[in-house]
């Protein structure tokens, strides 16, 4: 019990040591007058948050990034699992599916999402597809941003499926269910509830790849902070887009928190599926 | 709410930020003081008296690409190009020769940014404004400049004749540039205007058909039109507002060099080199239709 006492104040002090040392350091700094001023004045985060004349509004722009971010995200998930469940079809007659899901997830794993971004902006514009060719940038960037992300995202499903215990389908197996039954009610619902941490892991990264469509016109956050910067030679609009980010990385990663673990409480309570 | 949530995250984004400004906040301290000199005239210009980057060499920086019809071939070196055939007449007439002029690359966005410079001055088509100059320091202006519109023949855009009927349509334009900052001010679209890290994005969506027009400088919009993008045209020119635009050479803030080149630069003027050098290279930009 004393140790205990003991170990809180020095973890206290120590704390307290530390970021006074980080405080007072960046205090001396030479430039930390100029850093608080180009990097922290209140007076232009709030410029860069509503918009200005000639400059787009940050906190308009982030609206952006969440449309593309909402829609995408939900187009990921299905795509996604088609791909892992193709992928893991047993059978000869199935090897050129497989082929195409193996062959997917390696293409689109190995390609830097931003040269995706290009392709579909302004590459497939070219070929002259009714109905593909002619959609906005912000289209074609979010669909870059689909293609990229479903093939790791499948990846995803795929470690989860095959952390399901192969006992786990003979079982089902042995009761009747068909293969195909076995996969939708015993082995895909044990294993998105395994994967939901690495999913939103994906989805936190995509949250901030939206912002690589900026690329192809559109301004989004990150674009409309740059927009105020080269303005103003301010930059704290950097920081406004980076909080706005952080204000819808945060609220997600606590509600799949809370998520994993109403889950656990009821499998301990017994109650499965 | 938002001030709350600001007062908490501010000092861990500052620490962050802080630590990686650190090393540049520190070389401001050693930034060269304004020349309190400014008397002495031809004598402290003389090449063996400049404040250079390095000694003995005029170092000069531009964007890599580096586009025409201001640099030839992408290489700022071969003399060719309005803005090369213009370092070369100041350096020569600095007392340079050919071979003590370096090229290094500094991307435009960066460059009106403030901080010290890793080179003598930049030039690049950096339009001299008032915010710019509380950044950087600019030469006298080496060429006046209007903004104007590429399109492609045939799209209801390439009729507009006015400012009023330009504004109906998507345009683009390089982000951070006097072209943007044009259209939001003076144009004010109907649709939000498109913004491109490079002009060369821009193009690329001209060609998609994902912008009816791209805003750019006169001299850039003729060569768009005539070379790179087939079945583009310029539109035409857009009025000046307030003062002439013009492009200046850029130089970190508060180096003394600036009085030396622009002595250099009034001497290219006033024997007639400069406008020698603009009529070569940039000749076919004289006429274009103004669109009130």
């Amino acid at each position: 019990m004393l140790g205990d006492r003991r170990a809180a104040l020095v973890s206290t002090a120590s704390t307290v040591v530390f970021f006074t040392l980080v405080a007072v350091a960046l205090a001396l700094a030479p430039g930390s007058r100029a850093v608080a001023e180009d990097f922290f004045s209140w007076e232009a985060m709030k410029e860069a948050f509503s918009g200005t004349e000639t400059t787009p509004s940050v906190a308009g722009a982030f609206l952006l990034n969440v449309r593309i971010f909402l829609v995408a995200e939900v187009l990921i998930l299905v795509l996604a699992l088609v791909i892992a469940v193709v992928r893991m079809t047993p059978g000869p007659v199935f090897a050129p599916l497989r082929l195409v899901a193996v062959a997917y997830t390696d293409l689109f794993r190995g390609i830097p999402l931003l040269l995706v971004v290009y392709v579909m902006g302004f590459g497939v514009p070219g070929l002259e597809i009714r109905g593909i060719s002619d959609q906005s940038p912000v289209v074609l960037g979010g669909a870059a941003l689909v293609l990229s992300y479903s093939a790791y995202v499948a990846e995803v499903y795929r470690a989860g499926i095959e952390s399901v215990h192969e006992s786990q389908v003979a079982a089902a197996r042995s009761l009747g269910l068909s293969r195909r039954q076995s996969l939708r009610y015993v082995v895909l619902p044990q294993a998105v509830r395994r994967v939901i941490p690495p999913l939103l892991n994906d989805f936190i990264s995509l949250q901030k790849d939206t912002a690589l469509i900026a690329v192809l016109g559109p301004i989004e956050a990150a674009r409309a902070a740059s927009i105020y910067g080269a303005d103003r030679f301010n930059y704290s609009s950097f920081v406004v887009a980076a909080l706005l980010f952080v204000a819808l990385t945060i609220p997600l990663a606590r509600f799949t928190d809370g998520l994993v673990a109403r889950d656990r409480r009821r499998r301990r309570g017994g109650a499965l599926a | 709410m938002r001030a709350r949530f600001t007062d908490k995250a501010a000092p861990a984004v500052a620490l962050i930020a802080a630590t990686l400004l650190l090393g540049a906040c520190a070389a401001e301290e050693d930034e060269p003081t304004r020349p309190a000199a400014e008397g002495s005239e031809t004598a402290s210009c003389h090449k063996d008296h400049l404040p250079l980057h390095e000694e003995g060499v005029l170092t000069i920086a531009t964007d890599k690409p580096a586009f025409e019809p201001w640099f030839v071939d992408n290489d700022p070196t071969n003399g060719k190009g309005f803005e090369s055939a213009v370092a070369y007449a100041l350096a020569e007439e600095m007392g340079f020769t050919e071979d003590e002029v370096e090229w290094v690359v500094e991307p435009f966005n960066k460059s009106y940014a403030p901080g010290p410079k890793d080179y003598d001055f930049d030039i690049n088509q950096i339009s001299i404004t008032e915010k710019r100059e509380q950044a950087v320091d600019f030469s006298e202006g080496y060429y006046d400049v209007n903004q104007a519109l590429v399109a492609k023949k045939g799209t209801p855009i390439a009729d507009a004749n006015s400012l009023d009927a330009v504004a109906d349509y998507r345009l683009g334009a390089q982000v951070g540039t006097t072209s943007y900052a044009y259209i939001t001010q003076y144009v004010q679209p109907g649709e939000q205007p498109f913004t491109y890290d490079t002009t060369n994005d821009a193009k690329s969506a001209l060609n998609a058909g994902q912008i009816d027009g791209i805003v750019v400088d006169l001299p850039t919009a003729f060569y768009i039109s005539a070379v790179e993008i087939p079945g583009s045209a310029v539109v035409g020119q857009f009025p000046t507002q307030g003062e002439t635009e013009q492009f200046g050479l850029l130089f970190e803030e508060g180096n003394p060099l600036v009085d030396c080149v622009d002595e250099a630069l009034a001497r290219l003027r006033d024997d007639g080199t400069l406008a020698d050098i603009q009529d070569r290279w940039l000749s076919q930009a004289v006429r274009a239709p103004v669109l009130e």
